[in-house]
């Protein structure tokens, strides 16, 4: 992205295109936030209408009152912000903020599709689960800093329940982190290309029950109905936001949403294949290449623009099935966010010891079971969904491993022939960077720098 | 009377004891059905004491009964219990008829058996739905809410109004069923049998529903005598009493000649009556009972509900052809300046929370002497306290919510 920005406008190796770049990265996932929100709102309204057999909003931006959410969200702007006379001012107004930051920071690791994510972080799984679970912290503020007792026990209750869940949620996602050998959400979302017996929840029985073990550890995770004791209205009135108006109310709200999605986006990318749909089309057609250790970010290369020209550095086809990656990605996490809404409307809500005992005395030893299942049956080699069909996931698995080895050399092994060989640059104080094999972005500033 | 003791591991969170704190529950609360006050002793989850607080919504409907003649009052048992208004029309109706010894043609008798019934759905529809929402479910809320806007349908095409009636009045009622009406009701009983064992799927059956309600809030049969409970209330707890059955002479030959049942489990087997009810092929059988659930639990009391529900759709089927059977007068209202002998009456009904009494006293004049309603809401509400304590805050609302109590009956 930054090398594209910079080939456009011409500065090579600028700072700028990664200041361009990151702030277009950091835009486009607040758009999955806030527009997210507006559209799951949305979905809600008319999902919990057509459960309940009525229309749901039918008026606003047409005939599916699309539009509802925009014009509730300008009501909410415009209503006033007010803060009770008993709350600790400070932190009754930053406690939203809290929330909305830790759910929209999450979405920095969460890769779409092969290449389009905020960050390549290595351990993006722990990454993704660490700054969730900040969004406790928010919950916790709103409650005590609300002055209110009906706030102060949804408080206390967000704070038992999320910690709890957040056990067997993390050992559920220990699962395809084991399995995969790696905490790299782009490498697990990667193997499980191919048709959709390469999915991890087809593994083998183990990752399947823990994939639903892990579906009902989010559910809770995210405070969702049967599991959304700390805004039960029937019994806290509104919970921890119940002192909350106005703008700040519907931060707590894009911030319910978008954890949702993130959950349901990280159950799709560990156990539902991420972006790769059930059926590969964009290998079949040639697209994606191997769909293999790509390494996203140098999706647009500098040097195979100057080539080989623009629309072949842009690499048509790779964008066009990375874009396909999205909008799968995007379905998924969406069918995810329905079952939940679906769920929601269905069900009473548990009593918040019946939460805990689902947690401690069903959830844990299920995630127990499916974390030895899995690696028992990793162990002894047994058939696996991508075996039974004749996919080839091992070996890819194996070559992945033994590729990336070979890549990285065979990118040193590259730079050292590119050195020798006749290139504009050559004397350059850039092609002394360029021998570093794997760019960061400290190294590239300091390229800018330099010159 | 079925009893088992329970064991129940808050006991010993019960006795380590952190501060207190004393909560408001109400009037402004979102699940206390109106504007029902509790006041709550917590200690964290566990609530120690409830003390309901009442008279939000007291608006002297009684002093204003002295002050009217006897068809005159009838908009005022309207409001009382405003969720079964045609109940309550029936119980005041029922009372001056008794005291000017009055006796209602066959026809009006069937037309307030059809009547009365559908108001008891449509009150059973939201004490239903209202539980749901209780238990933080809410789509069975407007599905019982849908089937109670086709009721309140049928009654505005009866009478013009849709909550407050004031349709069946002392003498009969203010007008005939229209043309063509029956057939309609007929068309809704039909459609509403299939709606039934939804609304069995969504709440009784549901494990989570029953994890919420069996075993919570269990009051015996003595109990539920001693604090006067009447009604599903004191039906839930095991105890055979129906004033369609037991009552008074007036009363219960309005249903003679009907065949239905009293909906209470056999303290002794613990077991339901049979169903034994079919009707184009389609069973409305009863759900089980699950294992968790014990006698005069929140569940019992919920499911006596759900099955008088069927029953008053027995009852009205039944009505509607002997309605039909019948011809001529349907009993017109008494002049609205009608003169009360000097003597005074009481009288219960079975109304769908309970027995509704009324007492009036009269002095030869139009406007009585004294009135006084006897609510049934007010002595279900009395077992709250003893019935809250110890539990969790969440069991709050689903044991207020099992009592089904309406406020504008308690405070009138």
């Amino acid at each position: 992205m930054a090398d594209f920005v910079n080939y456009i406008l011409n500065i090579e190796g600028s700072w700028f295109g990664y200041v361009v770049a990151a702030l277009v990265a950091a835009v486009l996932i607040l758009h999955v936030v806030a527009v997210g929100a507006l559209l799951f709102i949305w979905m809600e309204r008319k999902i919990s209408g057509r459960i309940q057999d009525r229309l749901g909003p039918t008026r606003v931006g047409g005939k599916f009152g699309w539009l509802q959410t925009l014009a509730d969200g300008i009501k909410l702007i415009a209503k006033e912000d007010v803060t009770p006379d008993l709350a600790d001012k400070f932190l009754f107004k930053i406690a939203p903020y809290v929330g909305l930051a830790a759910s929209y920071a999450a979405f920095i690791a969460l890769p779409f599709a092969d290449g389009v994510v905020g960050l390549h972080i290595n351990t993006a799984v722990f990454f993704v689960l660490a700054v969730l679970g900040l969004e406790v912290f928010s919950v916790i503020l709103a409650g005590y800093a609300s002055g209110s007792k009906w706030s102060l026990f949804g408080a206390m209750r967000e704070a038992a329940q999320v910690v709890s869940y957040e056990v067997p949620l993390g050992m559920c996602v220990v699962v395809p982190v084991m399995i995969c050998g790696t905490m790299n959400l782009t490498t697990i979302a990667n193997m499980q290309a191919g048709f959709l017996t390469n999915w991890l929840v087809f593994n083998d029985p183990f990752t399947f029950l823990t994939a639903i073990v892990y579906f009902t550890c989010a559910t809770a995770g995210v405070n969702r109905a049967p599991f959304d004791l700390a805004e039960a209205e029937s019994e806290l009135v509104a919970g921890f936001h119940t002192e909350y108006s106005g703008l700040r109310w519907s931060l707590f709200f894009m911030a319910e949403y978008s954890s949702m999605f993130i959950v349901s986006a990280l159950a799709s990318i560990l156990f539902f294949g991420g972006p790769h749909g059930p059926i590969p089309v964009t290998e079949i057609l040639g697209f994606a290449g191997d769909s293999l250790g790509n390494p996203g970010m140098e999706a647009f290369s500098e040097e195979t623009a100057k080539n080989d020209g623009f629309f072949a550095a842009t690499q048509f086809g790779l964008i066009l099935s990375r874009i396909i990656g999205v909008v799968n990605l995007l379905i998924k996490g969406c069918i995810g966010v329905t079952v939940m809404m679906w769920v929601r409307w269905s069900f009473p809500r548990l009593r918040i010891d019946q939460v805990m005992t689902m947690c401690l005395k069903y959830c844990v030893p299920l995630a127990a079971i499916g974390f030895l299942g899995a690696t028992t049956w990793q162990a002894l080699d047994l058939p696996t969904g991508t075996t039974l069909t004749g996919s080839h996931r091992y070996e890819y698995h194996e070559l992945w491993t033994a590729g990336l080895k070979d890549k990285v050399l065979l990118d040193q092994d590259e730079t050292a022939d590119s050195s020798e060989a006749p290139i504009p640059h050559e004397n350059d104080t850039q092609t002394e960077v360029n021998k570093v094999p794997l760019k960061t972005v400290p190294v590239s500033v300091l390229k800018g720098g330099e010159r | 009377m079925a009893t088992s003791k329970i064991d129940d591991p808050r006991v010993i969170e019960f006795d380590v004891r952190t501060d207190e704190m004393l909560i408001n529950m109400g009037p402004q609360h979102p699940s206390t059905h109106g504007v029902l006050r509790l006041v709550l002793r917590t200690d964290g989850e566990v609530v120690s004491d409830v003390e309901p607080h009442l008279g939000y919504l007291h608006r002297c409907a009684e002093k204003i009964g002295e002050n009217l003649t006897a068809r005159q009052w009838i908009p005022y048992t309207d409001r009382m219990d405003y969720l079964a208004a045609m109940n309550m029309n029936l119980g005041w109706s029922l009372v001056i008829e008794k005291m000017l010894e009055y006796d209602l043609p066959e026809r009006g008798r069937h037309l307030r058996v059809i009547i009365s019934e559908m108001g008891r759905i449509a009150s059973h529809l939201v004490a239903m739905g209202t539980y749901g929402l209780d238990l933080g479910s809410f789509t069975p809320f407007l599905y019982g809410f849908r089937e109670r806007e086709k009721i309140l349908n049928l009654f505005e095409e009866a009478c013009g109004a849709r909550l407050t009636y004031s349709y069946l009045t002392p003498g009969g009622a203010t007008a005939d069923l229209p043309a063509g009406w029956t057939d309609k009701c007929r068309q809704f009983l039909a459609e509403f049998k299939e709606v039934v064992p939804e609304l069995h799927t969504l709440l009784t059956t549901n494990s989570i529903f029953v994890s919420r309600t069996a075993g919570i809030g269990v009051m015996s049969a003595k109990m539920a005598i001693d604090y006067g409970c009447t009604g599903p209330v004191l039906r839930g707890s095991g105890v055979y009493h129906d004033l369609r059955f037991h009552g008074e002479e007036r009363y219960t030959e309005m249903y003679e000649g009907y065949v239905f049942d009293v909906i209470c489990a056999d303290p002794e087997t613990g077991k339901y009556p049979e169903s034994n009810y079919e009707f184009h092929g389609d069973s409305l059988d009863y759900p089980e009972i699950p294992r968790q659930a014990i006698l005069g639990d929140c569940w019992h009391r919920f499911y006596v509900r759900m099955l008088e529900v069927v029953q008053s759709v027995r009852l009205i089927e039944q009505a509607i052809e002997k309605y039909e059977a019948t011809s001529g007068d349907w009993g017109k209202p008494i002049k609205l300046v009608q003169k009360l002998p000097a003597k005074e009456a009481y009288m219960e009904t079975e109304a769908p929370r309970g027995q509704m009494g009324f007492y009036v006293v009269g002095n030869g004049d139009s406007i009585p002497w004294r009135v006084r309603a006897r609510s049934s809401s007010f002595c279900n509400l009395s077992v709250t306290a003893p019935l809250c304590q110890g539990i969790l805050l969440a069991d709050i609302p689903a044991i207020v919510g099992s009592l089904d109590v309406v406020m504008g009956e308690i405070d009138r």
